[in-house]
């Protein structure tokens, strides 16, 4: 913290360094640690947009949603099936990006309507519910009518196109060669800045203080003159659009979408991140967001760890990399509790319970 | 065949199952107020552990009678799965029960992680098969239904289970002091009840339980897999819930309901959709009843609950 204390009168300086570093970090990447990883960069500026999103229902508004990748599917679904052969559609993103992540938000109301008197525990199981539901659908919708292609999923989906540039092949600008993911790392970016500038004023607004008062107490909340009913709908509509927008950018990324990469797990991985970095806290649920995704690839590098100590690979790294990352759950969460960086709001609560 | 009463002892022997692993899920969170996110794991490692020891057992002495066999299988089993019950709320709740409420939650995910992995490590990807030729493959027709004698030893067992568990919580000491606990805990304590003794005991007990039902369900199945715990918690904590979590007789009734409703929506969404929507939609009704039932009473049928914490 006294780095950023240092900095905090310099704004300028940081956001220059800031941006610098950022514009940057995938050209060190790519060099030392290869393309893969660069892959993997993205998927986590994807996860930071998922996270910050969840981070509104469940970090602001205390809603525990267990069924968020749900939403996450529809806004790749509405990509996939908006710019593919499979409907012989080809829209242009900035017509599917919102439309997906409105539809997303539809979905958000849809799922938020019927449960807005539940509380806890039954609102997590019912998320769960939908989430699972959607996935089912999403599975099974491929007869009488064919509109998912069912297991298989949907491939060959168009990548994002900007001004003629395809962010799907290598490009070359101003004489640096770039690569696909490196041209959709600078995209995502972009979008991760958006969410983050929403989320941050969103924070400090009528909005999130209201979710904070309903997360803290409900009926107090409604006694001082909010409308629950409505402030609660809006964290799950505005959670959703996020999920959908990043669900959308997923779809165009990977090139193929199928209902596998929308089970319960993700949500629980998005969970976990929230958890993990500290709830409530924007920087805490980067900072989550980006181990969650990063630690189970390292731990693909096991493999090398284990040919160099025992001389054989006794356990495949696959295998292994999910039972070090759930036994890093469990140390993580017995250590720090609230959090790697706990939101302000929620170390005051925690230090008036230990008094 | 009638499609109706089969698919009603199919549903009645699924529910069983499901109502067998609900109690796990609805005594812990009646004394915690916890989902012990791990209790299906607990399951599906009682339903591993138990084939492997039938299998081992199959092979070095195949003269055995069958049952014996699986009955070894099953007593080594319980206590192994009561052994991780207990670990599992020593290691991931216990020091946590102060702490912010998702923390024991993402421990709980944390757990079922690990158990899983450690699952398919020692014993594979691919799905295990129960010997089904040790148990009686009698076959018996009862309404038009038929009714094999697996399926009526899971019916029996279920009910004598439940019929002890009643008796425990209500007529013993240990029973009494668990319902204290559940109500308060603090005064409990002040009583000379020990607390943690008693949340020990209760996620013991339905570990065993989990134990008993996924044997059950390998053997009603004929096989087990080291991700079958996953759906079967899931639709076992619907099932609580479905009931009225906390309570005990709402865990059995959401059990059976649920069980009994997959299985005849299953049967009949066919039909009643015009061949829209085919059986493979089965998994939809657990969540579909649950979100409805949760809309209209969120309390559950049976459950009595009216103060909540969010």
């Amino acid at each position: 913290m006294n780095v950023l204390d240092y900095l905090k009168g310099k704004a300028w300086l940081t956001a220059v360094l800031l941006l610098l570093g950022l514009v940057l970090l995938p050209f060190m990447v790519e060099a030392s640690l290869g393309k893969s990883w660069l892959r993997i960069l993205d998927f986590a500026l994807l996860y930071i947009m998922l996270a910050l999103g969840l981070n509104i229902v469940v970090g602001y508004a205390g809603l525990l949603d267990l069924g968020y990748v749900a939403f996450y599917a529809v806004g790749a679904y509405c990509w996939a099936l908006l710019a593919s052969p499979h409907f012989g559609l080809n829209l242009p993103f900035w017509v599917i990006l919102p439309t997906g992540a409105a539809i997303a938000g539809l979905f958000g109301v849809l799922l938020g309507t019927p449960t807005l008197r539940l509380r806890g525990d039954y609102l997590a199981i019912v998320t769960l519910g939908f989430g699972e539901i959607i996935r089912i659908f999403l599975n099974n919708l491929n007869a009488p009518v064919n509109i998912t292609n069912g297991p298989q999923g949907i491939t060959q989906i168009e990548p994002v196109t900007i001004a003629g540039l395809s962010l799907g092949k290598t490009q070359e600008i101003f004489g640096i060669t770039f690569s696909s993911p490196h041209l959709y790392y600078y995209l995502f970016l972009l979008f991760v800045a958006l969410v983050v500038f929403v989320c941050m004023r969103l924070e400090n607004s009528r909005i999130g203080r209201a979710w904070v008062a309903i997360r803290e107490d409900e009926m107090a909340a409604a006694a001082a003159g909010i409308n629950t009913r409505n402030i609660k709908l809006l964290a799950f509509a505005m959670g959703a659009t996020f999920g959908g927008l990043s669900g959308g950018l997923f779809a165009s990324f990977q090139g193929f979408v199928s209902p596998e990469s929308f089970n319960l797990m993700e949500s629980i991985m998005i969970l976990s991140m929230i958890v993990l970095g500290g709830m409530g806290n924007i920087y805490g649920v980067i900072l989550g967001a980006l181990l969650v995704t990063m630690i189970p690839e390292a731990l693909r590098y096991t493999g090398d760890l284990q040919r160099a100590v025992f001389g054989e690979v006794f356990i495949d790294p696959a295998d292994l990399r999910m039972l070090l990352f759930g036994i890093a759950l469990v140390l993580m969460m017995l250590l720090r509790p609230a959090g790697l960086l706990p939101s302000k709001l929620r170390r005051q609560e925690l230090a008036e319970d230990a008094t | 065949m009638d499609i109706f009463a089969q698919q009603l002892v199919n549903g009645l022997v699924l529910g069983s199952v499901y109502a067998l692993v609900a109690l796990g899920y609805t005594l812990v969170y009646g004394i915690l107020e916890l989902i012990n996110f791990a209790h299906g794991e607990t399951t599906m490692m009682g339903s591993m552990i138990a084939l492997a020891v039938i299998g081992a057992l199959f092979g070095v002495a195949p003269d055995l009678p069958g049952i014996m066999i699986v009955l070894a299988g099953l007593l080594v089993a319980i206590p192994a799965c009561m052994l991780l019950g207990y670990s599992i709320e020593r290691v991931a709740y216990r020091p946590l029960r102060h702490a912010p409420r998702l923390a024991p939650l993402i421990t709980a995910i944390g757990l079922s992680i690990v158990l899983q992995n450690v699952a398919m490590l020692i014993w594979g990807k691919q799905y295990i098969a129960f010997p089904t030729t040790l148990l009686p493959q009698g076959r018996h027709n009862v309404f038009g239904a038929s009714i094999t004698d697996v399926q009526i030893a899971i019916l029996v067992l279920t009910v004598v289970i439940m019929f002890g568990l009643v008796t425990l919580v209500n007529r013993t000491r240990l029973g009494r002091a668990m319902r204290a606990t559940a109500q308060a805990p603090a005064v409990a304590q002040l009583m000379g009840v020990n607390v943690n003794a008693v949340i020990s005991s209760t996620f013991i007990i339905g570990s065993a339980l989990a134990a008993i039902a996924g044997v059950m369900v390998s053997a009603n199945y004929g096989q087990a897999h080291y991700y079958m715990g996953f759906l079967l918690g899931l639709k076992a904590f619907s099932a609580a819930v479905l009931g009225g979590i906390g309570n005990l007789a709402g865990a059995m009734l959401g059990g059976l309901l649920l069980g009994v409703l997959e299985a005849l929506g299953a049967g009949y969404i066919g039909d009643l959709t015009g061949g829209f929507l085919g059986s493979h939609y089965q998994d939809i009704f657990a969540f579909l009843v649950l979100i409805l039932v949760l809309t209209l009473k969120p309390s559950g049928l049976l459950g009595s609950r009216s103060v909540e914490r969010a």
